[in-house]
């Protein structure tokens, strides 16, 4: 009898929701939802907390300016704090109570591979800011992301090793997803630039003190450089052990040491880090007629002006992220997710700050070596490292 | 570098993490020895010691900025035993130390609405990022001198309060028998929160000494916590001179263990050792059974 009572219920509820819905539908007030999953707090801030601050520029500018062919957006922003768990049921959320037209990000890689396989089953799009190339190699027909593949960060790294006749080298990475990524496309890719690697050690991404790893490392004979792959503060603790320790070895790191905040951590500890990154840090060095130069001067200036903080690599991701979903949206015309879908795969020549986007069914990047630039510190500034 | 000072590297490596491990398990033998209650915030102390010296340093020299910040935490300290401890002094201990975890989870939270979540520090007390002062073919950073010597110094303060003043002695007497000190005019609950305060107080210097190195952020607190513990565990529950050892040793093992396995088991390798020393001692390396060194200190 309950039973029934609550089956007649649910079936009148339903009833009206699908009314209330088309009802809704007709009109283009509705604003369309995106989703965005970033580690605004936890062990990833770094990244999460710019990513989301953009998000936000992003939207308000978008709807200032009358939305996108007539649809306002809607930012539906989730803290993940960098935990895996938390972003699965978050994208949960997302795909299946607020039926968002795209999900932006997480933040970190091991987070996104968490739910690559969800938004895929669940045909949702996903527009990662996390960098392992394994996020879109195998590629997933609704996943794509917006930094540079950590194989090209590794090449680029490798290439100025050869420059300056380093072929011996010691490395060390955090023990997350971009860590764990970043290990595995260095070992790979060691073998094919003939460079060797020493020492190999990885650590704990909360760790505090590294010395007793660098130590090993110390110990080693023959390392002529450090290569340095995380996103976590021990960027910063890293360099500074390094120098505690007297070791004089070049200290390179990964795309992942692009906000400022970690060079003022390790002060004049910083001085000389080798790391290729996207010219969003070195805007004011590109000549004007850079393709990229306009995208992100302005970009620098609206997130400096409103935040009072300086502009990152990370965040940069995120507008990325958020000018691929638009920029598709106003192709494909509707906020229909499939069409979305192929405009993305069809956008090309799209510039954005982390290089000029080219996609194609084949490449969910979109982005080639040329995005990056080898990048070095300098009386505390990001400078384009010239040899 | 050859391998005698290579060793001497990783001891001293060992000594800079065992000697924040130190501090911390000090605190959390003060509170337990007068309360019997494993305050699992003593993380939080530290993270708000940390915090609040940042935060003062802005406006202030720096000795003001870590009085100021190690003042203002011990009143917090205060604080939370008098709200909290004090009204629920009749549950059982379990129920005390699982609201132990619950205001670290609040004060963590707290501070992430309060500051922000990004990653901050002290200047370095004496030199800079890079300065490090030789020892016998190794190095050691000024900043860990700087970590010892206040474990050093507030070690020996610790041990004279408790043990030559009215006030300490009083406070011993409360974790030794607390119906015979009450009897003897101790005012307990007092004696109680200064044992919180005088924790608190400790925790935020620990913040503020270490901050430079390990860089201070609202969610440093929990992994600091797990580790005084378990290095006041090792050395002995109700000894503060125990959690000394405790730590350093911790920390030692930590660092040497690197040397021959991937640094990823370096806990590992510390946590099985001191669970094999527990299985043995089961009080600690320097406890006694039934928490007797407190009253014998």
């Amino acid at each position: 009898m309950k039973t029934t009572l609550l089956v007649v219920v649910g079936v009148c509820g339903l009833g009206l929701q699908g009314f209330v819905q088309n009802g809704f539908a007709a009109a283009r007030s509705q604003p369309v939802k995106i989703g965005a999953i970033f580690s605004v707090t936890g062990p990833a801030s770094f990244l999460g907390a710019p990513e989301a601050k953009t998000a936000k520029m992003f939207i308000d500018k978008i709807n200032a300016g009358g939305g996108i062919r007539g649809y306002k957006l809607e930012l539906v922003l989730k803290d993940s704090a960098g935990s895996p768990e938390k972003a699965v049921s978050f994208a949960k959320q997302l795909i299946e109570e607020e039926k968002v037209l795209a999900i932006i990000g997480p933040s970190t890689s091991g987070e996104t591979m968490q739910i690559k396989a969800l938004c895929e089953e669940n045909k949702m799009i996903l527009v990662s800011c996390a960098a392992a190339e394994v996020i879109v190699n195998p590629v997933a027909r609704y996943v794509f992301k917006t930094p540079q593949k950590d194989s090209q960060a590794v090449t680029w790294i490798f290439r100025t090793m050869k420059e300056k006749r380093i072929s011996r080298i010691a490395v060390v990475t955090s023990n997350d997803g971009f860590g764990v990524a970043g290990k595995k496309q260095l070992e790979d890719l060691a073998k094919t630039e003939g460079i060797e690697i020493l020492a190999n050690e990885v650590y704990d991404k909360q760790a505090t003190d590294l010395t007793d790893i660098l130590t090993k490392i110390k110990g080693t004979p023959g390392v002529q450089a450090v290569v340095n792959w995380s996103i976590v503060p021990a960027q910063s603790i890293v360099a500074k052990n390094l120098k505690q320790l007297g070791m004089d070895v070049p200290l390179f790191q990964s795309h992942g040491f692009g906000n400022r905040k970690y060079v003022e951590q390790a002060g004049v500890a910083a001085e000389g880090t080798l790391f290729p990154a996207g010219r969003l840090l070195v805007v004011d060095e590109l000549p004007n007629r850079h393709p990229q130069k306009k995208v992100l001067a302005s970009y620098r200036k609206d997130y400096e002006e409103m935040f009072k903080e300086d502009v990152s690599t990370f965040g940069g991701h995120a507008y990325d992220a958020f000018l691929i979903v638009t920029e598709a949206l106003k192709k494909a015309g509707t906020p229909d997710r499939d069409k979305v879908r192929d405009a993305i795969e069809q956008l090309q020549g799209l510039v954005g700050t982390a290089g000029v986007f080219n996609f194609s069914a084949t490449d969910h990047t979109g982005l080639d070596l040329s995005a990056f630039e080898m990048l070095t510190v300098k009386n505390g500034r990001f400078t384009i490292y010239k040899k | 570098m050859d391998s005698g000072n290579l060793v001497l590297q990783y001891f001293l490596s060992g000594i800079t993490k065992g000697s924040i491990y130190a501090v911390v398990a000090i605190g959390f033998n003060l509170i337990y020895s007068a309360t019997g209650v494993l305050n699992f915030a003593q993380g939080e102390f530290v993270m708000l010691g940390g915090m609040l010296a940042v935060t003062l340093a802005h406006f202030t020299p720096l000795p003001v900025a870590v009085t100021g910040a190690v003042a203002a935490v011990a009143v917090i300290g205060c604080l939370l035993e008098i709200l909290f401890f004090r009204k629920l002094r009749h549950h059982s201990v379990l129920h005390l130390i699982i609201i132990t975890i619950g205001l670290s989870i609040v004060i963590q939270e707290a501070a992430l609405h309060l500051w922000d979540e990004k990653v901050r520090s002290l200047p370095y007390f004496t030199g800079n990022e890079v300065s490090s002062i030789p020892f016998f073919g190794a190095t050691i950073p000024p900043q860990v001198l700087w970590v010892l010597g206040t474990v050093a110094v507030t070690v020996i303060l610790l041990h004279v309060f408790l043990k030559y003043t009215l006030q300490g002695r009083a406070m011993r007497a409360c974790s030794s028998n607390p119906e015979a000190a009450m009897l003897a005019g101790i005012n307990i609950p007092n004696m109680r929160t200064l044992s919180f305060g005088l924790s608190a107080a400790l925790g935020a210097l620990a913040g503020c000494v270490i901050s430079p190195m390990t860089m201070t952020q609202y969610d440093m607190g929990a992994p600091l916590a797990i580790k005084g513990f378990a290095a006041a565990i090792f050395g002995g529950l109700g000894n503060p001179m125990a959690s000394v050892v405790g730590g350093l040793l911790v920390g030692v093992l930590e660092a040497f263990s690197v040397k021959w396995l991937p640094a990823a088991y370096s806990d590992v390798a510390a946590f099985a050792i001191m669970l094999l020393v527990l299985f043995v001692r089961p009080h600690g390396l320097l406890g006694r059974p039934e928490g007797a060194s407190v009253r014998d200190h």
